[in-house]
């Protein structure tokens, strides 16, 4: 099935719900084709290889609201299906705000290329595959002497699917991904540090080759010997900038129309005012050529906008989508977030550990969460210890404890290095007095 | 994003959930014609082929295909999953989610080498190309032969009195209801009440060229509650949840108070939370849910593919004494109605108690079919999957202590300063240098061998071996959790459980303020 054959299906299942009793309905149908491989020790462990078809429907009945998905698309059976969605709808309490979005806040325009295709995919074979996780693998064992296990992988995936609303809205989209990724593990004394690299892209030609993956998993992975805790203490934070949307992407959810509403986020009320230092910019650009999270419309045919979410510590947009927004009398915007963009600084990660006397490199977290109603937060971290602009000893086993309303207003810095293979382009972070807990 | 890594995730599920939804009993309609066929409960293995539109021959066919490139096993997985969400917000039950999925599985083994693949169009031709994607992963002339097929019957660790598929959306409706109404009453402070409930039905047929063919009906059921409460300008959010392989008998009116109640009191006592001191301390952990020390601090790392491939801190560790003698640690398939309980795991294994630590010796591995083979055990019925979708890779089910010898009172005793640490959301681990982390929600102080201020919001680290080492009390109430736990590993999630009596781990990193 394609595009134009999964639209014709898309418009069908709608009309059929409308006829079955639904007010309005919204129907998205797609498909995704991916392969894995996986090498140890040079042998392929594991080839994996998948095609998912999916349909969703949402049912709007008086202004009552249920959402159904199925991967079986056979027309004479969703009749069925959808029969049923209709009928069961009429069983909730009704809601003013559950509607479709305005027709007004869908894309006029959506002919811009976002060149989410590599036009090569289809020549991607099974052998190149194999032989660039084979390469990755050898280069990872022969990088140090007392390695215990290597890995490598390759995946890719291509995947295409329509969106129909019952009000006027009807979209498509289509792109391509592939990924490379290594880990190691390395002896140490008894214990067995395992660190690695993965990379993202659109286009396999941007894709880093297997030299560079396996010399960033080693690196990641030697850097760690030795590590342990040290003492509990007050120190300033360097977050790698392949980690940093970690913490970042925790501000997103008390951001949502929906934890606002709900009374669930610290940031509620907080609108036009400071949330962070001068140095805290954040930009959601959905529509850059070539991103990894770029799109027309999202996933309720919302049109994509570039907004700059924070600026210079202001908090200037929630992510509104289009029930909460309704609830808060508040303009929808899109409810999620897109390729995220910062504003950078000047340095590089190398000049900014030159530059602290006394500091820890945060380069993994571990498990830890946050709390979106107070903000409070406590994350494990591993990294390693600076002192007088050197790094000097590979810390593990610590924790990193506060409150978001106080750690964003700590952000001293921001590096000149965005993270390129990610949707979420963070640069390496630095805050200053972040409370670590170790011995 | 950090899937590819050996750090393994565990989330709880919130108090909303996403997927899932409303009665579709008519997907069914024209599956089943077998004979008998009139509750799911009864179904026998001619149902369940029926109900794919499969024979036995059929299915040898397809086995015979995925072992022509010379594998020396191959399974089938079928599967059928019904996920059903009814939701209240702002006092309405005004959502409901559902979502159907159907298909097979097919895999083949070469060595210790997988081929995966899988079709949601069962049908011969289709099945056939995806076990010829599955059986690349070998290349040898050898030919396995395809056993006949015999039945294996399964027993019964979540036998329930009615199927979820014949209770209506119109059965659940109220009890959401009364939950909202009960938390509003409970105290009122509340401002926000969440309430959502999910069912899920699994229909499986397993065959693998070894002559196994076995059908199992897994039924799986959560309720969750959040609150958010506002006092003096200040606002908390907490909630509780219940989930197991359980019928619709178990949300009696008993049942939801005691859920309701959990809820309300969670949340208000966030209000008196106070930050501990940061760095190392004596945790005590309370009975039950605190069982997610052992799926951190050992379970994962006990998984016996992260062994055979040298990478677990417990590698070299099987047979080595790692703890106090009166500590003993389980992984168990077989506790009753437990959301972790099997049948049999996920490539036809029986599944059994598995002593993972035997008063305080390592004793075995956590197995599926590739990894028992590279140590010449037996399987231990760990081989478990997310879904038809998904290889199997050795997963814990039920994770739990045994009872010890002390009490919980003298446990609290002898700690000067310290946490008595309650509710937890979530933990992690990384395999090869073995520092978990586990998030306690709630717990309290304790200060001077007495449980003082309440805490919250803090997360503790850890080294698993060091901690099994550091575990100094055990005391004999054990409980196990009712949480509605989700294992992730590799990108997959499965269901599972824990339990604990409560525990005195003697020294343990805790976040805190430095003062």
């Amino acid at each position: 099935m394609n595009n134009k054959e999964r639209m014709e299906l898309a418009q069908w299942a709608s009309n059929f719900a409308i006829k079955k009793g639904a007010t309005e309905a919204a129907v998205a149908i797609s498909r995704s084709r991916s392969v894995q491989v996986e090498v140890r020790e040079q042998k392929l462990e594991t080839i994996r290889e998948s095609t998912e078809n999916s349909l969703s429907l949402q049912i709007y009945r008086n202004n009552k609201y249920s959402g159904h998905s199925t991967n079986n698309l056979n027309k004479h059976q969703l009749e069925t299906f959808i029969s049923e969605a209709v009928e069961a709808t009429q069983y909730l309490s009704p809601d003013e705000d559950r509607v479709l979005p305005d027709p007004s806040l869908y894309p006029e325009d959506m002919s811009k290329n976002l060149e989410l295709v590599d036009p090569g995919y289809a020549e991607v074979s099974p052998e190149f595959r194999v032989q660039t996780a084979m390469e990755t693998e050898q280069l990872l064992r022969q990088g140090h002497p007392d390695i215990l296990s290597a890995t490598a992988r390759f995946n890719d995936n291509t995947g295409e699917g329509v969106r129909v609303h019952s009000n006027g809205f009807a979209g498509e989209w289509a792109n391509t991904y592939f990924g490379t990724s290594a880990s190691v593990s390395i002896m140490d004394k008894g214990a067995r540090p395992s660190g690695g690299f993965w990379a993202g892209q659109r286009f396999l030609e941007n894709l880093p080759k297997s030299d560079e993956v396996a010399q960033k998993a080693l690196e990641d992975t030697i850097k760690q010997l030795g590590q342990e805790k040290i003492a509990s203490g007050r120190y300033t934070m360097i977050l790698d900038n392949r980690i940093a949307a970690g913490l970042l992407f925790r501000l997103f959810q008390p951001m949502s129309a929906r934890n606002i509403q709900q009374k669930n986020s610290f940031l509620d009320g907080m609108l036009g005012k400071s949330i962070g230092s001068e140095h805290l910019t954040i930009i959601d650009d959905p529509l850059i050529v070539g991103g990894m999270a770029s799109r027309h419309f999202d996933n309720e045919g919302i049109a994509s906008q570039k907004r700059t979410l924070i600026e210079k510590g202001v908090l200037n947009s929630y992510l509104i989508d289009n029930y909460y927004g309704r609830k808060l009398g508040m303009t929808p915007n899109g409810g999620s977030t897109s390729n995220i963009l910062m504003a950078y600084g000047n340095r590089n990660q190398e000049q900014i550990i030159r530059a602290q006397n006394k500091a820890i490199l945060v380069t993994s977290f571990n498990g830890g969460n946050a709390n979106s109603t107070t903000g409070d937060f406590s994350f494990g971290i591993s990294g390693q210890l600076i002192e007088n602009g050197r790094i000097v000893k590979a810390v593990n086993e610590m924790n990193i404890s506060g409150n978001f309303k106080n750690l964003w207003n700590q952000l001293i810095e921001t590096g000149n290095d965005p993270y390129p293979y990610s949707s979420a382009q963070t640069p390496t972070m630095v805050f200053s007095g972040v409370d670590f807990s170790g011995l | 994003m950090n899937k590819e890594f050996n750090r393994r995730d565990f989330l709880k599920t919130g108090g909303i959930a996403v997927a899932g939804g409303i009665l579709l009993p008519s997907m069914l309609t024209g599956c089943f014609s077998g004979p008998g066929a009139t509750s799911p409960l009864s179904y026998q293995l001619n149902d369940y082929l029926n109900h794919f539109g499969v024979t036995q021959k059929m299915i040898m066919d397809v086995i015979a295909e995925g072992l022509s490139r010379g594998g020396d096993y191959c399974d089938l997985y079928f599967q059928h999953n019904i996920n059903n969400t009814v939701a209240l917000e702002d006092n309405m039950v005004n959502r409901a989610f559902s979502n159907v999925s159907f298909g097979v599985g097919i895999r083949v083994i070469s060595g210790e080498q997988t081929g995966y693949s899988y079709t949601e169009d069962i049908t011969l031709n289709s099945m056939k190309s995806a076990a010829r994607t599955a059986a690349n992963i070998a290349s040898s002339s050898a030919h396995m032969k395809v056993m006949p097929l015999a039945e294996k019957q399964l027993p019964g660790y979540y036998k329930i009195n009615s199927p979820w598929e014949e209770v209506s959306i119109n059965d659940k409706i109220p009890f959401l209801q009364y939950m909202n109404d009960k938390v509003f009453s409970l105290n009122p402070a509340i401002v926000k009440t969440n309430v959502s409930f999910s069912d899920q039905t699994s229909y499986i047929l397993f065959a693998n060229s070894e002559g196994i063919i076995a059908c199992d009906y897994q039924p799986m059921s959560s309720l969750n509650t959040s609150c958010v409460a506002e006092k003096n300008g200040q606002r908390e959010q907490n909630g509780y949840g219940s989930s197991g392989r359980n019928d619709v008998s178990f949300f009696d009116q008993a049942n939801l108070d005691r859920i309701a109640r959990e809820a309300v009191e969670s949340t208000m006592i966030l209000f008196d939370a106070v930050a501990p001191r940061a760095g190392e301390m004596p945790v005590v952990l309370a009975a039950g849910s605190s069982g997610i020390l052992l799926h951190e601090a050992i379970g994962h790392g006990m998984e016996a593919d992260f062994n055979r491939r040298d990478e677990s801190i417990f590698s070299d560790k099987i047979g080595k004494k790692v703890a106090e003698s009166f500590v003993s640690i389980v992984d168990d398939g077989t506790t009753l109605n437990n959301r972790g309980a099997i049948n049999m795991d996920d490539e036809g294994n029986d599944v059994k108690q598995t002593y993972m630590v035997d008063n305080g010796i390592l004793t075995s591995y956590l197995h599926d079919r590739i990894s028992a083979k590279h140590y010449g055990v037996e399987p231990t019925g760990n081989g478990r999957r997310e879904s038809f979708r998904h290889m199997p890779l050795p997963r814990m089910r039920n994770t739990y202590m045994l009872n010890g010898p002390h009490k919980r009172e003298e446990i609290i005793e002898s700690v000067e300063y310290g946490i008595f640490a309650e509710s937890f959301t979530n933990g992690q681990v990384r395999i090869g240098p073995g520092d978990f982390t586990f998030y306690v929600k709630q717990g309290y102080l304790i200060e001077n061998g007495r449980m003082t201020r309440p805490i919250k919001d803090v997360n503790i680290i850890g080294n698993g071996p060091r901690v099994l080492q550091d575990i100094v009390m055990v005391a004999d109430d054990i409980e196990m959790s009712e949480g509605g736990w989700t294992c992730g590993k590799g990108g997959q999630g499965v269901p599972a459980s824990m339990g604990q009596p409560t525990v005195k781990v003697s020294r343990i990193t805790v976040g805190g303020v430095n003062a």
